[in-house]
Parts: C-alpha cells; sequence; structure tokens
C-alpha cells in the first residue's frame, strides 16, 4: 500500500513537469496555432538561465523562489523577442512553416548555449532544505517534489483567472475560437500574439527551472522534453489548458506505474498512450471537435509542369547521369544520399500536400524499407532486386495496417499519430534485438556483383528515384490524384459526389509509404547497414524539413527542397564546427524569404512575369 | 654539354619524378578522424584536445617514421548514415591512410563495416560494444578501450566482495545498458553461485524517470545495485536515490562512474562508496601520467578528463602500429603492424591484440569518495586490460558466432 502511495505521488511530481512545459506549448499553440518546435529551447534555455541565476542568490526557500521568478521574466522577454523578430512575420505563411522556422532556431540555440554554457552537464548544488523528505509508512518522499505537485495545480488555476478573469484573458480566448473575427473587432493582434508567445516562453522557463533540482542544466533536454511535451498537448487537446493537465496527470502516472510492472516500456508508454487516446477520441481529451464546416480556402491546383519546366528537369537529368565521369567519388555518394532524399521527400509531400495529411513519423516507413532490404539481404540471401521490391511492399503493409487508423484523423492530431506509429516502430527496432540487432543494427547490407562500384549503383538509385518520383506526380494528374485532393479541400462535398474518401486517403497513405520504403531500401544498401536511427524523430524532421522547404503547394518543392536541406547540411557540415548555427540561421533566412517554399517562390515570380 | 632531345626529355622526366619520390618520403600520415563532436560535446571535446595534444608532441619530437602527422577531423552529428559519407569522403578526396575515432556504438560498427568493404583500417577509440571486436570483428577493424565485456569483469571482482546476495540493475535501454548487465549478470554468477537478480530498470536514454526508477528499485528490497546510467540520466537518479535514501547501507556498482566527465556533474552529491571504473586524473602520479597531466594542464588550462586519454592514446596506438609495419600499407598494417604492437599511454602499456584486435589498455577501478565538495576516486587501481579478456577459446566461439 505504501508502495502504491508513494509511486503515486511520484507519479505525480512527474505529471506536474510534464504540465509546466506542455502548458505553454499548448496555449501558444491555442492562439497562435504555431507549433512551436523551439518550446524544448526555451525549457532548455530555463535551466541554464536559472543555474546562473540562482548561482548569485542566497540558497535559500525565498532566493530560490525569486531566481525562479526571474528566470520566467527573462525567458518570457526571450519569448517576445523571438515572436517579434521571427514568428510574426509568418503568421500568413502555410500552416506548419513555423515549425520549419522554429527549427532552425532549435539548431541556434544549441550552438547558442554550449558556446555560453559550455559542452559539460550543470549543476545546481541543493541547500539542505532542498534534500528534505517526508516519511510515509517507512518510505521517503522528496519534500521537493511536493512542492512540484503543488506547482501544476497553482500553476493550472493561476492560468484560468488569467484566461477568465482578465480582458487579456477573454481576447485570448476569442482569438484561439476565431482570430479573424478578434481582428475584425479591432484589437490589436500583433501585441497579444506577443504577450501569448511570452507567456508560454515563460511557462517553459519555469519549467525548466524547476527540473534543476532533481536533474542537471545539459544541453540533450531541448529534444528530451519537447516530444513529450508535445504528445501531452495533443492526448489533452490543442489548446486546452485543463486538457494539458488532465493528459499530464495521466501520462505520469501510468509512466510511474509502468514502471514498475513493465520496466522495458519506458521507451513506448507515452506514444502507447496517445496512439490509444487519438484512436478513441480524434480531438484528445478535452478537445473540440474541429469545425468541419469551415472549409480552408482551397490552394491552387497544381498543374503539369510547363514545357520549359520539364526541359530544365530533362537537362539536369541528364547531367545527374553524366556525373559519375565528371566529379569524384565522394561527389557521387553525396548525389546518390540527395536522390534518396528527393524521393523520401516526395513520398511526404504526396500525402502532405496533395493529401493533406501531414506526417510526423515519415521515418517509419523509411526505416521499415530499409530494415526490409537489408534481412532481406543478410538473413534471407536475396538479391539485390528481390531486396528491393521488398522493401516497399513491408512499408506499404505496414503503411496500410497503420494507415486504418491514421487516415480518420486530421491536421496536428493526424501528425501526431504517425508520430506516435513511428516511435513504435522505432522501439520495435531497437528491442527486438533477434530481428534487427538492436542498436548494433544490420551490417553488410552493400550492393555486390555488378553494382559494386559506386558508379553503378549511383545509376540504380537515380533511375529508381526518378522513376519513383515521376510515378508519385503521375498519380496525382491521374482522376485518383485529383480525388485525393477532392478529399483534402472538400470531405463533404467528395463524398457528397460519391467519392470514397476514407479508401482514398487509405490509399494514398500506402502508396506515400511504399516510397518512403523503396528509399529507405535504396539508403540501407548505399551506406551498407541500417540502425534504429532510420527510424527516429530526426529522421522525420529530415522529411518534413525538406517538403516545406521546397514549398507544400508545389510539385517540385520537395525536389528543391531535398536537394536545397542535404546540400546546405552537407557543406556545413563539412565547413565548420559551428554547422548548426549555421544551418539554422540558413532556415530561418529561407523561411523569411520564401514563406511559400523555394519552388513556391520561385513559381509566384514566374506567375507574375507571365 | 650537347644537348639532345631524348636526354632533354630523360632530365626533364628525372627532376619531375625526383621531387615526387622526396615528397612520398616525407609526406604527413594522414589519419582520417571522425566522432560526435556536437552530439556529445561533454565527452568528445576534451577527446579533441587529447588526440591534439599527441599530435602535437609526436610531431615535435620527428614524427612518425620521419613522417609528421596530420589529423583531418570531421563531425558525425550523432548519426551514423553521416560517419559513412564523411568517412568517404576522407578516404577519396583526403586520401587519408586510415580512418580513426567513434563515440557511439552504432556509429562505430558503421565504420568498422565500412572499413571492410573499402578495405582501409579503422581504429576505433572509445565505441565500446563487444561486437565491434568480436561477433562483428573484421581484419579491419581495432578498438582501443576497453570493451563492455571487460569494463564488467573488471568490476565483479570487487563486486563478489561485497557478497550481496539480492542485485537490481539499472541501465539505460538500448545496447550497451542491455549487454553491461547481461555480463555483469553472467560473470557475478560465475564466481558468487548463489547471487539472485531481483529486479532490473531499464529508463530511456536521457529520459529517466528517476523519482519513479528509485522507488522500483527500492521496492525490490536489494542488498546491492548495479548501475551503468551516465551523463544527465545518473545526476537525476543519483539525486532521486540520496534523497530517498536508497544507496544507505546497499553496495552499488556503477560502470564509467568514475571518469571525471560524469563524477564532475555529480559534484557534492556523489555517493560514497560506490564501486567504479574511471580515471584519478591527477591522484595517479605515476611519471607517464604525471608528465600527461601537466602537459594537458599548460595547453589547454584544465585537468584532462577520460576523454582526453582516449584521445592521445588513440594517437600513440596508431603510431605504434604504423612504426611496427614501417608504413602506411593497409596489409602491412592490418597483418603485421599493429597486431602485436605495444604503445605506451598515461594510464598504462598496452597492446594490440592479434586475436580479436582488442588493446590490452586497461582502466581503473576504485571508490568514490567526497571531498571538499567534488567526487574524487579513491582505493583505485589500474586493471590491465589483459586481465579482465575471456580466455581466447571463448572469444573465438563469440567471433565464429
Amino acid at each position: 500500500m505504501t508502495v502504491f502511495l508513494v509511486q503515486l505521488l511520484t507519479g505525480l511530481a512527474g505529471a506536474a513537469a510534464l504540465f509546466l512545459v506542455a502548458a505553454g506549448l499548448t496555449v501558444i499553440f491555442g492562439v497562435t496555432r504555431v507549433v512551436n518546435f523551439s518550446h524544448g529551447s526555451l525549457y532548455m534555455l530555463g535551466a541554464y538561465v536559472g543555474w546562473t541565476v540562482l548561482a548569485h542568490l542566497p540558497h535559500s526557500i525565498a532566493g530560490f523562489a525569486l531566481g525562479v521568478v526571474v528566470t520566467a521574466l527573462v525567458l518570457a522577454a526571450f519569448g517576445a523577442g523571438l515572436e517579434m523578430a521571427l514568428l510574426r512575420r509568418l503568421y500568413r505563411a502555410p500552416e506548419l512553416l513555423q515549425l520549419l522556422a522554429t527549427f532552425g532556431v532549435v539548431l541556434m540555440v544549441q550552438d547558442i548555449t554550449q558556446a555560453i554554457w559550455g559542452a559539460e552537464d550543470l549543476t545546481l548544488p541543493r541547500p539542505h532544505w532542498m534534500r528534505g523528505f517526508v516519511a510515509i509508512g517507512g518510505e521517503r518522499f522528496p519534500r521537493f517534489d511536493l512542492v512540484l505537485i503543488a506547482a501544476g495545480p497553482l500553476v493550472l488555476g493561476l492560468l484560468w483567472l488569467l484566461l477568465h478573469r482578465t480582458r487579456f484573458g477573454t481576447l485570448v480566448r476569442a482569438a484561439t475560437q476565431d482570430r479573424d473575427m478578434v481582428a475584425a473587432l479591432g484589437v490589436d493582434q500583433r501585441r497579444l500574439f506577443t504577450a501569448v508567445f511570452a507567456l508560454g516562453a515563460a511557462l517553459a522557463g519555469l519549467g525548466g527551472v524547476l527540473s534543476l533540482p532533481d536533474g542537471s542544466a545539459n544541453l540533450q533536454l531541448d529534444l528530451s522534453v519537447i516530444t513529450d511535451a508535445f504528445v501531452v498537448v495533443v492526448v489533452g487537446g490543442l489548446g486546452s489548458i485543463g486538457g494539458a493537465y488532465l493528459a499530464s496527470l495521466i501520462i505520469g502516472v501510468l509512466q510511474a506505474f509502468g514502471i514498475l510492472l513493465l520496466p522495458k516500456l519506458t521507451l513506448v508508454i507515452v506514444f502507447a498512450v496517445m496512439a490509444v487516446v487519438l484512436v478513441f477520441r480524434p480531438q484528445g481529451l478535452l478537445g473540440r471537435a474541429a469545425d468541419a464546416v469551415r472549409e480552408a480556402a482551397a490552394p491552387p491546383l497544381v498543374r503539369p509542369a510547363a514545357p520549359a519546366l520539364r526541359l530544365l528537369g530533362a537537362a539536369v537529368f541528364v547531367l545527374l547521369a553524366a556525373a559519375p565521369f565528371a566529379v569524384g567519388p565522394f561527389a557521387v555518394s553525396v548525389l546518390t544520399e540527395a536522390m534518396i532524399a528527393v524521393l523520401f521527400a516526395a513520398s511526404l509531400h504526396f500525402m502532405m500536400g496533395p493529401g493533406g495529411m501531414p506526417s510526423f513519423g515519415h521515418a517509419a516507413w523509411f526505416g521499415i524499407g530499409a530494415y526490409a532490404a537489408a534481412l532481406a539481404a543478410t538473413a534471407l540471401h536475396l538479391p539485390l532486386p528481390a531486396a528491393l521490391l521488398l522493401a516497399p511492399l513491408a512499408a506499404a503493409v505496414v503503411a496500410a495496417l497503420f494507415g486504418w487508423f491514421v487516415v480518420r484523423l486530421s491536421g496536428v492530431y493526424l501528425a501526431m499519430l504517425t508520430l506516435a506509429f513511428a516511435q513504435i516502430v522505432w522501439a520495435v527496432a531497437l528491442q527486438w534485438t533477434g530481428l534487427t540487432g538492436g542498436d548494433n543494427g544490420i551490417l553488410g547490407v552493400w550492393p555486390g556483383g555488378v553494382l559494386a562500384g559506386a558508379h553503378a549503383f549511383y545509376w540504380v538509385v537515380l533511375a529508381l528515384c526518378v522513376l519513383a518520383t515521376l510515378l508519385l506526380r503521375r498519380v496525382l494528374y491521374a482522376p485518383f490524384g485529383y480525388a485525393l485532393r477532392g478529399a483534402r479541400d472538400s470531405t463533404l462535398r467528395a463524398e457528397a459526389i460519391g467519392l470514397p474518401t476514407v479508401r482514398i486517403r487509405l490509399a494514398a497513405f500506402t502508396i506515400a509509404g511504399a516510397a518512403a520504403g523503396l528509399a529507405g531500401g535504396l539508403s540501407a544498401y548505399s551506406k551498407g547497414s541500417v540502425f534504429p536511427t532510420y527510424v527516429s524523430i530526426g529522421r522525420s524532421v529530415d522529411a518534413l524539413l525538406m517538403v516545406l522547404l521546397g514549398g507544400v503547394q508545389t510539385i517540385a518543392g520537395p525536389i528543391v527542397g531535398a536537394l536545397a536541406y542535404t546540400g546546405l547540411y552537407d557543406a556545413l557540415l563539412l565547413a565548420t564546427s559551428q554547422w548548426r548555427l549555421a544551418l539554422g540561421a540558413a532556415i530561418v533566412a529561407l523561411v523569411l524569404a520564401f514563406p511559400q517554399g523555394i519552388a513556391g517562390a520561385a513559381q509566384q515570380l514566374r506567375r507574375r512575369a507571365a | 654539354m650537347s644537348l639532345s632531345r631524348r636526354s632533354l626529355l630523360a632530365a626533364t622526366a628525372a627532376t619531375l619524378a625526383t621531387p615526387a619520390l622526396l615528397r612520398a618520403a616525407g609526406a604527413p600520415i594522414r589519419i582520417g578522424e571522425i566522432n560526435s563532436y556536437t552530439a556529445v560535446p561533454a565527452f568528445t571535446l576534451p577527446y579533441r584536445n587529447g588526440w591534439q595534444l599527441a599530435v602535437e608532441q609526436i610531431n615535435g619530437s620527428g614524427g612518425v617514421l620521419g613522417r609528421m602527422v596530420e589529423v583531418i577531423s570531421r563531425d558525425d552529428a550523432g548519426h551514423p548514415a553521416d560517419a559513412i559519407r564523411l568517412a568517404g569522403e576522407l578516404l577519396n578526396d583526403q586520401k587519408v591512410d586510415l580512418l580513426a575515432g567513434g563515440f557511439l556504438s552504432n556509429i562505430g560498427l558503421a565504420l568498422s563495416d565500412f572499413a571492410k568493404q573499402s578495405g582501409k583500417l579503422y581504429i576505433a577509440g572509445e565505441p565500446l560494444a563487444d561486437a565491434l571486436v568480436w561477433g562483428k570483428g573484421n581484419r579491419m577493424c581495432f578498438r582501443l578501450r576497453p570493451s563492455t565485456y571487460m569494463q564488467a569483469a573488471m568490476l565483479v571482482p570487487d563486486a563478489a566482495r561485497l557478497k550481496a546476495k539480492r542485485w537490481v540493475t539499472v541501465a539505460p535501454n538500448y545496447e550497451y545498458g542491455t549487454s553491461a548487465v547481461k555480463w555483469f549478470k553472467q560473470l557475478l554468477t560465475a564466481v558468487q553461485p548463489d547471487v539472485q537478480f531481483v529486479g532490473e530498470q531499464w529508463p530511456a536514454l536521457g529520459k529517466i524517470d528517476a523519482g519513479a526508477t528509485v522507488a522500483a528499485l527500492a521496492e525490490a528490497k536489494p542488498d546491492a545495485i548495479f548501475n551503468v546510467t551516465f551523463g544527465g540520466d545518473l545526476t537525476s537518479f543519483v539525486r532521486q536515490g540520496n534523497t530517498r535514501g536508497l544507496f544507505e547501507g546497499r553496495g552499488v556498482v556503477s560502470v564509467l562512474t568514475g571518469e571525471p566527465e560524469y563524477l564532475g556533474p555529480l559534484g557534492e552529491e556523489t555517493p560514497e562508496g560506490w564501486i567504479v571504473t574511471g580515471y584519478p586524473v591527477a591522484a595517479d602520479t605515476s611519471p607517464a601520467n604525471s608528465a600527461f597531466v601537466a602537459a594537458y594542464k599548460a595547453k589547454f588550462g584544465e585537468l584532462p578528463k577520460m576523454g582526453s586519454v582516449v584521445g592521445y592514446a588513440l594517437i600513440q596506438s596508431i603510431a605504434a602500429g604504423i612504426i611496427r609495419a614501417g608504413g602506411t600499407d593497409t596489409a602491412a598494417m592490418a597483418d603485421t603492424g599493429f597486431p602485436g604492437a605495444s604503445f605506451a599511454t598515461p594510464i598504462g602499456t598496452a597492446s594490440w591484440r592479434a586475436l580479436d584486435h582488442q588493446s590490452t589498455l586497461g582502466t581503473y577501478v576504485g571508490r568514490t569518495a567526497l571531498k571538499d565538495g567534488h567526487g574524487q576516486m579513491v582505493d583505485w587501481r589500474y586493471v590491465d586490460g589483459a586481465t579482465a579478456l575471456p580466455s581466447d577459446s571463448a572469444v573465438k566461439a563469440m567471433q565464429a558466432g
């Protein structure tokens, strides 16, 4: 019984920590619709700033409380600055573009934090009062964790008062429901948004500084926190603070008891909870159902490429095919990777652009394809063509299975469910050591025979990637593609004219999975090995970045985006040890310069010229 | 002197050829080095200092076989795929003589397989996976540090002396954690058959739920704890464990915790009396280590860490292999140069084994203690890696399987 109580309290403390981060994220999303990927960075900065601030204050309870408040204020100022300098310019940009911009911020903050505070973990010396405990039936429970448990409802209550008892809160709630109407009534949205972002950043900073007594300020905090925070926000219902609290309670307590019963499940427990909730309650626990009535202005119809563009494409293809004769082996390997990235990005674009189904877990299909090819080659000793056939097939089968749940959702909820499935695939890759080799991966997947040379394999990759990418394009101009876009732009009308929208979306999801699987299979052979990192969140984010950088609403977008992103990344990684700062700055600059993506900007330019 | 057309041509050819020959003799030895500089900076930055110091010292005393040593370094960002691409760049564009480096085990394995495929040598410095030399070892791959198996084997004698019956384990939920626990269980059971493992925790790397983990471990009522967590996870684990009294009256055996990288952040919360592997930096006053610490401090203004020793010893071990091979011909290095070559490092002399290409570099085993608010290693001894390896027949069995 005591164990039960102590573990329950521990779960509640964990829940409070989760809630503090998630609350800021959900407030920001609710009002500004910004998917703030840099929220984890704000949390990390909170820990580092808090460490510095607290080092200069007395180690008393009052000193700590003052330090916490000061840290939250510093982060609020930082958040306001971030909103004014960057995000304010992007509210009219396509959905999810802010995600790309804030990812640039994540990269920059990583390098800047390391430059200021160094690479070593920083720990806060705990004064006596912070180490105290209360005895619960012979078990000890940290007194500071009681403070955390209290902080959760306290912050929830204060936020509720702020949102329901002040004019600012009324405006925020109004903006959460209908931004345009609030603007039409003469409210200065810009100031409102800045204030909301500052509030969210302050909450993230609060979470960061309050994590110090139980841990350390370290450079991994940002990414370790952000996914869990997203999960809490989505499970609770986007924009719902009460929902975020409920979700963090459920996840925190389940985690505490899950560890007791099934210690090996630590990798997936959060994502399993999210998957279950989203399957049964697609808008999250306390989220409002999406307004199905209001339809977004349909994006312009994408037409087949103009003759000039086709000529350009053909010319580029000829150049690429001839490249091995002109450049060295390293450049060929870079081009091989770029081609694979093109197909990977094109497959995500297929479901995300015309399909209207953004995915945060596209690496799942890439990884399944890679593992399928690697296993076919090493365990079944199949020749390369068979292995490369198996890769998209395996990915398609699993995608069809998961897709059955996914395609019923929309928007960020859909994206997060794909992330949940991707994390489950990742955990399987990591833990089913007998099949996948676990973290040590599968080695020795090199192309043999006539394809052993780097050139021959490059041509295979070039041919397959170009063919598959063109095929994806062709599908979009076929009746199926029009039906898919119909299902995206107006589900009601599409169904009224007899289109089976769910089946159409499921087919698109499966096709995208198969194409990504082929990219994964090719990648396995080009690198000679497969590891769970192929299914990691980072890999999924890469795909998303490439599509957004190129432009979601153009067919050439993913191609341009993949080439631009891999090119930038490869060049900067070689050029400077501060490549994260440089890459982040480049992404931010590109987003500001081309909010419609690079290809989107080119298209606009051409239309204006025409 | 009459100049014929033919002799002019011959003379030109000679003058063109001679500098090339001279250049070959004096051309620098190029080592292509890859590591996770941005992904794991706390370890890899001291490591970089270490190899930079070694290169400076070797070149200052005339180089290797009269040739200067040049290291071309790359950041793999923590991704095996990037590591492979950069390895290709180092081989094809930079024309390096051999590859070296690595921190994460999966990157080490990816590089090892790449080396095998492209027929170049790869010297792994830090990666700990046993598979690197055993299950997936190959002719082109050598590994410097004591592996996960060796770390566990070095700790087992002291662990057995605790005479604890009920053990629990806590380890990060990936290959390094699982194999450390597997070996520890196996080796401890062999010397102490009545031992029981009554609970295990597998926190996700970098995301430990420390309070719940500590409570779950305490619930198993263990006599002793085997810990494999490190870095930020370790800090959180120790803090919750201290507050909740998990370590009181219990023996704790902990891998790598004595390394300054991981001991430093524990600060005044460093638990006393843990049996750990690590590096007692300034406390080891042997001539080799003192000279290393002094030179390092003079150049970088801080004390070296374990990573610094690995980086420094990596270059020394490579130099020894090249000298023994009489040059940088890959076949000579792989088959006759490196196997059997012995080299001095700050912490002890070691050699490359011919059997499995593991080096016999050891590490320190000791206990943690708190002095003036800082964690330290006391009662330490250097354990030669050669004493912590399984029998040759056992190694051969693992190589086959």
